[in-house]
């Protein structure tokens, strides 16, 4: 019998390791170690190569720290050489240790830290931020630690794995732990940059933030009092219309298909702020009703809606669906089998929901109120066009950067207040989820019908859900009518010229070309959430696949960091990547690159869940056949695995397109003239009044993404879209 | 065929050439919980080994670690000679049937097959040749372009079996491969799955919690119980001759009655059960107390008017299966609830009814107390 030939290699992976070892000396040698300016794929560093050199020449003409570099890259040479892979983990380490001291010690201004600064007497040394050079050097050092630690049989030995690993905690690092920190560090520091403990605790106790006054009849209340009321009061009405749609959806004879689908896709669709923006066309001083209610009943105009009032309904109508996602996924959880039992018992319709239904549904109604409060209070967008004077926690934080104060130390410790208050309401929602566990989730099918709602019940759920679905409709005609009159409620007569204006093409001299104001931001988001687009997904997946098919120490703590940026409100992610990423050791403030990271790590946790939940569907004992039949962990993720997460694939990637295209809190901070984006350019329009333009752009970029959503639907299969959102309950998505 | 090996599970069989597998000291952990404690034992090449024991005892874990999908907290794992413990499963001449059967929902039946060749990196031709040949073993010519989901049970699970043989791999692993099956197709599967073995002189190891299903398929049994081995040897030896009330218990239902053991006479000895006297082997169980693991059908019950000498005991269940009959019978002394078959059944005892109780010496065997 012919034998296939032996499965067995010798142990030392001499290709791999070698591979990783070229790819470093070239990063050490050949690529300049330093960013260049006009960007490196210009390549206009390679005429001039003295001046944009790799380290090894910046090393020997005036940045000595570079140089001591080089000892890791000989002794893991060497180790090559010998065909060894222990000790290859402590050159990469010590590498990637030694990268990070001189990095952050050694910045553009001189010593990077004051108390070098104290210690030397001197401003110190300066280097620009890192560059491809340093990239490549640290990706291969963090590769060849992977060699030792597969080699040490962590992850079963598996290279791949503990490769990827270290890459998703790299990145989780740099751009989700780092940035964080940095917030820690400005806010104890002063605007010069010097250590500050008095004024941080100044800042942190400030009335600004914590007075009541308001309870005592004074005018205002600290804005963390106003942030929580309105996120309180936004949880408890989303919340409640949530459980009525709900119940309407899945218990009562309309079961209406039409209104599940409608509004699982809205909130995804539609950018934020553009029910604020509607609600001032409707209820502003010069809106429609107001104008209605003043010629008509002579009820005077006012200013009620800028302010608590006109956040509320905005952020109720904008997270409504989202309560009603995560309780459509419990209510289907509850099997009906058991109020069949409890009916069979003798119990009445309104006592089997009193005591059957209710209590089984409780731990989500605690889940979804968590869920709209942590949206609520991350809003950003909401608060900024109809807020007024009334000020929140998200939009304080912006002003006290771009304002004429430009605080940084007072935009960190808000961010921290805010952070504080999401990351708090996630753990107690994390925490209530894992501890669900009697609401019935089996696999198996239950044959049994829900029982009907009791009569008082279906009319209160229908007493509730009318007028919010009446106010939901109003405002999306609004939006898709609004831009297309003069003035709407004052001068309704139809008109293109806001539409004109923002998206006109013209024939110029050289052919056809955008003239259309808008364009430029739009063709610029479309790009840029394109490029985030696959690497989203790919990073998700990953991450999904390393949290659900390896077992390795430090799991718990690998996936809150993964899931956390969740509950990282964008507004605190956007002064976060401000502060972090401004100066060297990396620098990318006003880059396209900055923008693309942001949407990448803001969205991964989508693209998360959607694999955990794809991946829940795929027995374990497909990989373990792949592995037994001699495919590694790479060859069976590509073979089996990836054919299989079909699903995911688009979900991630629909998803991770579509808020990118929606985003505004975070990369408010980050846009820049160049890299000018949709809701960016939609949200100044609103600030100075300009409400058609505002209006059009958002009702194009509703049609544009519905029709994506749609296209995308018809090409790929109802089947695949309907498994995702079932899979994408209970996720907080943090404006 | 090895029927040589002994009770002993630590043995080393000095036959010719390596064991195809070897476990030294072989321990598992998942944090403070042991899966595995520290087993050995040998696996004689073209031999079918079968893992038995109650679940959680460790037989799936001991299969897992064989192929590499556990990797061992201590001890040696060596294949065919060589030391393979800290090797992946990928790298490790091992298939495994599971089992789900696990094949791939996306491949076609051909695919699934040819898919550890392709893993090689094979010629084309070669294997599509290779692939052709296993499934025309396992009977399924002709099906090479179906999907998974288009087959039966059985049929699926010979997919697997050809997927599994194809890379003609050192060891053959089967993960409880009749459980999905049933009750009618398990016997000819089972068939099946010794006659390809014995045809092919292929090395598995199969692991079942069914004590029938291992006596009918294995050259030998590994009794295991909570991690550690319980017994080691042919289904015979483990019939007759179990090392423990614990396998007395678990290979066949036996009855187990406190008795006492008299002096040794050469190879018997006289053991008290109750009333009862019998010379029965005492495999070097010395005097005192013990257990005799009764058969099922080694319990002979008789209307009680003929009770001299005999276990006095009462039928409190009676039950009719078509070609036997089965009872519980109470007795005071010894005190047990005895579970007892009859071949007769035109003339029943009636539930209630008072009956002698004597043994079959020939179906019986004494037991060390644990």
């Amino acid at each position: 019998m012919t034998r296939p030939t032996p499965r067995l290699e010798s142990t030392f992976p001499a290709r791999n390791v070698g591979a990783w070892l070229l790819l470093a000396w070239a990063g050490f040698l050949i690529v300049p170690w330093y960013i260049v300016e006009g960007g490196f794929f210009s390549f206009g560093w390679l005429a001039d190569f003295a001046s944009h050199g790799p380290a090894v020449l910046q090393g020997l003409q005036g940045v000595p720290w570079l140089l001591p570099l080089i000892l890791p890259l000989l002794a893991a040479t060497w180790l090559w050489a010998r065909r060894r892979t222990a000790g290859l983990a402590v050159a990469g380490g010590l590498a990637l240790a030694w990268m990070a001291v001189e990095g952050l010690a050694i910045i553009h201004s001189g010593w990077g830290f004051s108390w070098l600064a104290e210690l030397a007497g001197t401003k110190g040394p300066v280097q620009p931020g890192m560059g491809w050079g340093a990239v490549l050097y640290a990706l291969s050092m963090l590769m060849l630690l992977a060699a030792d630690f597969a080699g040490r049989g962590w992850c079963k030995g598996d290279r791949f794995v503990v490769g990827s690993l270290l890459i998703v905690i790299a990145t989780l690092v740099i751009f989700v732990a780092y940035p964080l920190i940095s917030i820690l560090s400005s806010a104890v520091r002063d605007n010069s940059g010097d250590f500050a403990p008095a004024l941080f605790s100044e800042k942190l106790f400030s009335g600004s933030i914590w007075s009541v006054d308001c309870l005592a009849g004074g005018r205002n209340c600290g804005v963390a009092w106003n942030t929580l009321f309105v996120a309180v009061l936004v949880g408890l009405f989303s919340t409640a219309l949530g459980l009525a749609l709900a119940l309407i959806a899945l218990r009562t004879q309309i079961r209406a298909k039409w209104l599940l689908r409608g509004l699982s896709i809205l909130p995804i669709i539609t950018p934020p702020f553009v029910i604020g923006l509607a609600l001032i066309l409707l209820f502003g001083r010069a809106g429609i009703v107001t104008n209605f209610l003043s010629v008509h009943l002579g009820i005077p105009r006012s200013r009620w809606i800028y302010g608590v009032a006109g956040i509320t309904m905005a952020q109720v109508l904008a997270f409504t669906p989202i309560a009603f996602l995560v309780l459509v996924g419990v209510l289907q959880g509850v099997s009906p089998s058991m109020e069949e039992a409890s009916q069979t018992l003798r119990a009445s319709r309104w006592r089997t929901f009193r005591t059957v239904t209710w209590p089984l549904i409780r731990p989500g109604l605690a889940s979804a109120f968590l869920i709209a409060f942590i949206e609520s209070m991350a809003d950003f967008a909401n608060p900024l066009v109809i807020g007024g004077n009334f000020n929140v926690l998200s939009t304080d934080i912006f002003f006290a950067v771009v304002g004429a104060a430009h605080d940084q130390g007072r935009a960190a410790v808000l961010a921290i207040v805010l952070l504080v208050f999401t990351l708090a309401a996630f753990l107690i929602q994390r925490q209530w989820i894992g501890k669900r566990s009697y609401v019935t989730v089996g696999g198996k099918g239950d044959g049994g019908v829900p029982a009907p709602l009791p009569r008082g019940l279906r009319l209160g759920a229908y007493g509730i859900a009318a007028p919010w679905l009446l106010l939901t409709i109003v405002v999306y005609a609004i939006i898709l009518v609004g831009g297309f009159v003069h003035q709407i409620g004052r001068d309704n007569t139809p008109t293109l010229e806001y539409f004109l204006t923002a998206f006109s093409i013209e024939k110029g001299v050289g052919g056809w070309f955008l003239s259309g104001s808008a364009w430029p931001s739009l063709t610029m988001t479309l790009t840029l959430a394109l490029i985030a687009m696959p690497f989203t997904a790919a990073i998700g997946l990953l991450t999904a696949y390393l949290l659900d098919r390896q077992r390795f120490a430090g799991r718990t703590l690998f996936e809150f960091l993964a899931m956390m940026s969740f509950a990282i409100p964008g507004t605190v992610v956007g002064i976060s990547y401000i502060l972090s990423f401004n100066v060297p050791p990396i620098q990318m403030t006003g880059t396209g690159l900055i923008i693309v990271i942001s949407f990448v790590f803001r969205n991964m946790p989508v693209a998360i869940r959607a694999g955990l939940a794809n991946l829940g569907q795929i027995d374990r004992s497909l990989d373990e056949a792949s592995l037994t039949l001699g495919a590694r962990s790479f060859a069976t993720l590509r073979r089996v695995m990836l054919p299989l997460m079909k699903p995911a694939i688009v979900t991630a990637m629909i998803y991770s397109f579509v808020r990118a295209m929606t985003a505004v809190s975070a990369v408010i901070f980050l846009a820049t003239g160049r890299f000018n984006l949709a809701t960016v350019y939609i949200v100044g329009r609103a600030d100075v009044g300009e409400y058609g333009i505002a209006i059009v752009y958002a009702a194009v970029m509703i049609v544009l993404m519905m029709v994506i959503l749609v296209g995308i639907q018809l090409l790929v299969g109802e089947r695949s879209l309907g498994r995702r959102r079932a899979g994408a309950e209970a996720m907080p998505i943090a404006a | 065929m090895n029927d040589s090996t002994g009770n002993d599970s630590t043995a080393i069989s000095v036959d010719a050439g390596h064991p195809a597998v070897r476990f030294e000291d072989v321990t598992k952990r998942y944090g403070g919980v042991v899966a595995v404690d520290a087993i050995g034992f040998d696996i004689a090449p073209g031999t079918l080994v079968t893992l038995l024991g109650p679940s959680g005892c460790g037989k799936t874990t001991t299969l897992r670690l064989i192929a590499g999908l556990e990797q061992a907290s201590g001890g040696r794992i060596l294949i065919d000679g060589t030391d393979v413990t800290a090797l992946s499963a990928a790298e490790r001449d091992v298939s495994m049937v599971f089992q789900s059967y696990a094949l791939f929902p996306h491949m076609d039946v051909m695919e699934n097959v040819s898919y550890g060749l392709k893993a090689m990196g094979l010629k084309k031709a070669e294997v599509e040749a290779r692939a052709a040949e296993k499934l025309s073993l396992v009977g399924l010519s002709g099906y090479e372009k179906r999907q998974p989901s288009e087959l039966s049970g059985g049929q699926q699970q010979r997919v697997a079996v050809a997927r599994a043989i194809v890379l003609e791999p050192k060891v053959l692993l089967f993960d409880e491969p009749l459980s999905n099956l049933d009750a009618k197709l398990r016997r000819r599967v089972r068939d099946e799955i010794r006659g390809l073995q014995q045809d092919l002189a292929l090395t598995v190891v199969y692991v079942t919690h069914d004590q029938e299903e291992a006596l009918a398929v294995s050259d030998r049994i590994i009794v295991m119980r909570s991690a550690r081995v319980a017994q080691d040897g042919t289904p015979r030896e483990l019939y007759n001759a179990p090392a423990s009330r614990f396998v007395a218990d678990f290979m066949g239902d036996a009855n187990l009655l406190e008795a006492t053991v008299g002096k040794h006479h050469g190879e018997v000895a006289e053991v008290r059960v109750g009333p009862l006297s019998l010379d029965l082997p005492h495999r070097r169980i010395v005097p005192g107390a013990a257990a005799l693991a009764v058969r099922p059908h080694a319990v002979r019950l008789a209307a009680a008017s003929d009770g001299k000498g005999a276990i006095e005991g009462r039928v409190t269940k009676a039950a009719y299966l078509g070609d036997h009959m089965e009872y519980t019978v109470t007795t005071v002394s010894p005190e047990a609830e005895l579970f007892a078959t009859d071949a007769d059944v035109n003339r029943p005892h009636a539930v209630g009814a008072e009956v002698a109780v004597r043994l079959d010496p020939e179906s019986v065997v004494l037991v060390a107390n644990d």
